[in-house]
């Protein structure tokens, strides 16, 4: 019954979505405000019938009902309540499920927020957003319904791959999502904008934050998966250039250049067309992520599904969607090359522009990376695959300008800088980064560093020391009571830059100076690395709610001290789930010590490894300072202005453009 | 610039997102590839195991030598392995020799599965503990490995075997690996 009343709600969110589609387009086309009036409540409709409809399926899960293949298969009684919630999204149906609940969150969120934007652009987006809605509800109800009957019901549940169990993986998926989907609110806004030919800087005004939120969601998701990729599979790194990483990773390095751009749309009404571009190609990107891990076109661990069905399904909508936005932007971009300010070569637009090309230079470099082994394939050319050094070769070099545009960009004026001014802006961080440098020279001088180590940690630094002397020097100015203002944009955006900058020093200290080996050892057996000692004390069966597995006990010394004993385990999971390494991991603040078990050798000996990581918590303290960074910004005042204020937005009142103000009489 | 060569650029992103289509088109169709299992090729891992019927005597690795032998992972409380039983038997009788493992098994149930569903094997481990199979990489049950007669592994599938890749793929195998890796 359940399942039924599941499959009938998505079925009526499909037509909730296909008439929020027409009468938001038609209506807009058309101007006829009767069609555009049902738009708005087509979107909560929508919502209502989604969320009801996942709903169902969770409730499949908690009352582990094996009558629905989708349940029977994924979910276990075994399985704590907690996990048979977030089951639902643990494989391929539910978590289409979930994209479109996400999808529909953000579409009810534009519709709340919308009524104060011009009607026809309101609707277009609300059409927009509907159109990409019915693709993926076609999708779920064509190739993957979750609520399929299984005749007759199965005795006992399946499993969840058991290296998802894991509270981290339980918030990962939806943030994930937030920010994949959420880019679709940015595409929608663009090819609204473009449809009607007009893009402003109020226009950029209201995509700012949609886009930001996106970001934040979307950095949040990737600093979780990283995070969880340490801990959890086992043999360290937090980053392994797999495809699905990827695929998440490209379209947060559009997101991030797209963040920039709108900038310049909305304070100098510049890169308008190529700001267009940058959200289509984004949302696009999005679109091919989940197009790579739903089709298992490209083998990796992330792969759910090799259904070339669902695969060929995808790749369609993906087809549709980005060919269709990109044609109108070829029919349409060419209008918004009249207006937008002019600059000098020394100024802010120049350098994000810079940023620009570098972001997406490095989102090509990724992105090459991850599809040629496919071209090579498909054009028989052998297999290979493309591993981390040629993403460390290629795409690091590329993030170094980066690094030195990031600490300048925020000091240089609009339009026209002079070096004059940036100097006197700058000089302060400029100091206290030689400053800095001649200190590290003086204490870290004999201790071998590789060069590499030498040049991360200097360009971290002056990150870090040009973002976090910003804000300071602001203060000071404003303690002065000269003019200057603080808004919680800047604040922002310093705080996302030192974020930027943490990072940058945890990845470069953690890959260059951290160690690892394996080594073989005896309980009784004693290792010593990188001033640690470790006793592998004992090993011994071990058994928890649904696995089995050994269990080893570590001392670890230090300076003679015992300074933690820590137990790495290595689980079979029954009924019939896979072997998860649970690495012991201490530390937790400038060094981690990580110890993981391996297989039996014989004769008692066990394969161990060790690795000793400094500051590698700063890789995900920075991501997570990001995140807090962007959302800052997005308190800013500005954009509640723009919500809240809609007489003092010249924009849809006067000075539409004439095709628009024809469009709006009935 | 002119109105025409605006046209022209905005048509470049287009024409690759057309040809990012066309090959992703071209990948789909193609043949997903498999990840052998990096033991493939490889000599067998060790293997020293009590028998299920007769705990006092030991399966080494020795029984691969001078034969073409399946092994195949199961227990009585896998589902799907009871799926997979009648192909097991069904090679037994086109000649092929099958050694068991019975993973995380009691004996005693393990014992009446096979005489309830019949006995594909000519020797079956007892691996209690599933600790002896973490060396052959064994992900799940059903498991299966083909193991050429100098104890080198040929061949891997996961899951239970279907009857076409049974005919198709094993049977084949094993009557080839017979005459190219012959024991003089």
């Amino acid at each position: 019954m359940i399942a039924e009343i599941g499959l009938y709600a998505l079925i009526l969110a499909f037509f909730m979505a296909a008439s929020q589609t027409f009468f938001g387009l038609a209506g807009a086309g058309t101007g006829r405000l009767r069609w555009m009036a049902i738009t708005r409540p087509a979107a909560f409709g929508q919502l209502f019938f989604m969320a009801l409809s996942y709903g169902c399926l969770t409730d499949l899960f908690v009352t582990s009902n094996y009558s629905v293949r989708y349940v029977a298969k994924y979910s276990n009684a075994l399985m704590p309540f907690f996990y048979r919630v977030a089951g639902v999204w643990g494989a391929h149906e539910g978590s289409m499920m979930l994209w479109m609940l996400v999808l529909a969150l953000w579409t009810g969120m534009v519709a709340v927020f919308s009524r104060k934007l011009p009607v026809v652009f309101a609707n277009r987006v609300l059409g927009v957003l509907g159109a990409i809605a019915c693709g993926f509800f076609l999708f779920t109800l064509i190739t993957s319904n979750p609520f399929v009957r299984l005749l007759p019901p199965a005795l006992h549940g399946g499993t969840l791959n058991p290296i998802l169990e894991d509270p981290l993986l339980v918030i990962h998926p939806p943030m994930l999502y937030m920010g994949y989907v959420g880019l679709s609110v940015a595409f929608a806004f663009a090819v609204a904008a473009l449809i009607g030919g007009r893009m402003d800087a109020a226009w950029a005004r209201w995509t700012r934050p949609w886009t930001l939120a996106a970001w934040i969601f979307l950095t949040v998701g990737i600093v979780l998966g990283s995070f969880w990729s340490y801990y959890e599979l086992g043999w360290g790194g937090w980053w392994f250039w797999d495809p699905v990483e990827n695929a998440s990773f490209m379209p947060w390095l559009i997101a991030t250049a797209l963040i920039h751009s709108l900038a310049v749309s909305e304070k100098r009404g510049a890169f308008k067309s190529w700001t267009a571009l940058l959200a289509i190609a984004g949302f696009s990107l999005s679109l091919l992520g989940t197009f790579l891990v739903r089709s298992g076109v490209l083998i990796s661990i992330h792969a759910f599904a090799m259904d070339p069905r669902r695969g060929m399904f995808i790749l369609v909508l993906l087809g549709v969607m980005s060919a269709l936005a990109l044609a109108v932007y070829v029919w349409r971009a060419p209008l918004l090359w009249e207006d937008g300010g002019g600059f000098r070569f020394l100024s802010r637009e120049t350098l994000i522009l810079f940023n620009n090309i570098l972001l997406v230079a490095g989102a090509a470099a990724v992105f090459i990376g991850t599809i040629y082994p496919l071209f090579i394939e498909v054009f028989g050319l052998g297999r290979l695959s493309v591993g981390p050094p040629y993403f460390d070769h290629v795409f690091i070099p590329i993030m170094f300008p980066l690094f030195i545009l990031i600490g300048i960009g925020p000091y240089l004026s609009w339009k026209s800088g002079s070096l004059r001014a940036l100097f006197r802006r700058l000089w302060i961080s400029a100091l206290l980064w030689l400053l800095v440098c001649l200190l590290l020279l003086l204490l870290a001088f004999d201790s071998h560093w590789p060069p590499m180590t030498w040049l991360g940690v200097l360009f971290g630094s002056w990150v870090l020391l040009t973002a976090f002397v910003e804000p300071i020097r602001r203060l000071w100015l404003r303690f002065r009571r000269e003019p200057v203002r603080l808004p919680n944009g800047v604040l922002g955006m310093s705080l996302a830059h030192f974020g930027v900058g943490v990072i940058i020093l945890g990845i470069t200290v953690s890959t260059t100076l951290g160690v690892w080996r394996d080594m073989p050892l005896k309980p009784g057996q004693s290792y010593r690395m990188a001033g640690f000692r470790y006793r592998f004390d004992a090993i011994g069966p071990a058994r928890g709610r649904n696995w089995t597995g050994v269990r080893a006990t570590f001392s670890i010394f230090h300076q003679g001290r015992l300074f933690a004993v820590v137990h790495p385990e290595k689980r079979h999971f029954f009924p019939d789930g896979g072997t998860t390494t649970n690495a012991a991991i201490v530390g937790g603040g400038l060094h981690d010590l990580f110890v993981s078990l391996g297989n039996p050798l014989g004769q008692g000996k066990w394969s161990l490894r060790f690795r000793y990581e400094p500051m590698v918590i700063f890789v995900w303290l920075g991501g997570l300072l990001m995140a807090l960074g962007g959302l800052l910004a997005l308190a800013d005042r500005r954009y509640r202005i723009a919500l809240e204020v809609r007489p003092y937005l010249p924009i849809e009142d006067s000075s539409n453009s004439p095709d628009q103000a024809e469009e709006e009489s009935p | 610039m002119k109105k025409k060569s605006r046209y022209l650029i905005g048509v470049i992103p287009l024409v690759l997102v057309a040809g990012l289509l066309v090959a992703l088109w071209a990948g789909l169709s193609h043949q997903p590839s498999i990840i052998p299992s990096p033991l493939i090729g490889r000599p067998a891992p060790p293997l020293t195991l009590p028998r299920l019927a007769h705990p006092d005597r030991q399966v080494t690795r020795l029984v691969f030598k001078n034969h073409v032998t399946l092994l195949n992972v199961w227990a009585s409380w896998c589902v799907s392995c009871q799926y997979e039983h009648s192909t097991l038997l069904w090679l037994q009788r086109h000649g092929v020799r099958i050694i068991g493992l019975d993973y995380k098994d009691h004996r005693i149930p393990a014992l009446a599965y096979l005489k309830k569903y019949g006995n594909p094997y000519v020797q079956v481990a007892y691996d209690r503990r599933g600790l002896a199979t973490i060396n052959w990489g064994v992900y799940g049950t059903p498991e299966t490995f083909v193991v050429g007669p100098h104890g080198h592994i040929r061949y891997k599938y996961v899951g239970p075997i279907p009857q076409p890749v049974a005919r198709r793929t094993i049977l084949p195998l094993v009557q080839r690996l017979r005459l190219d890796e012959s024991v003089s």
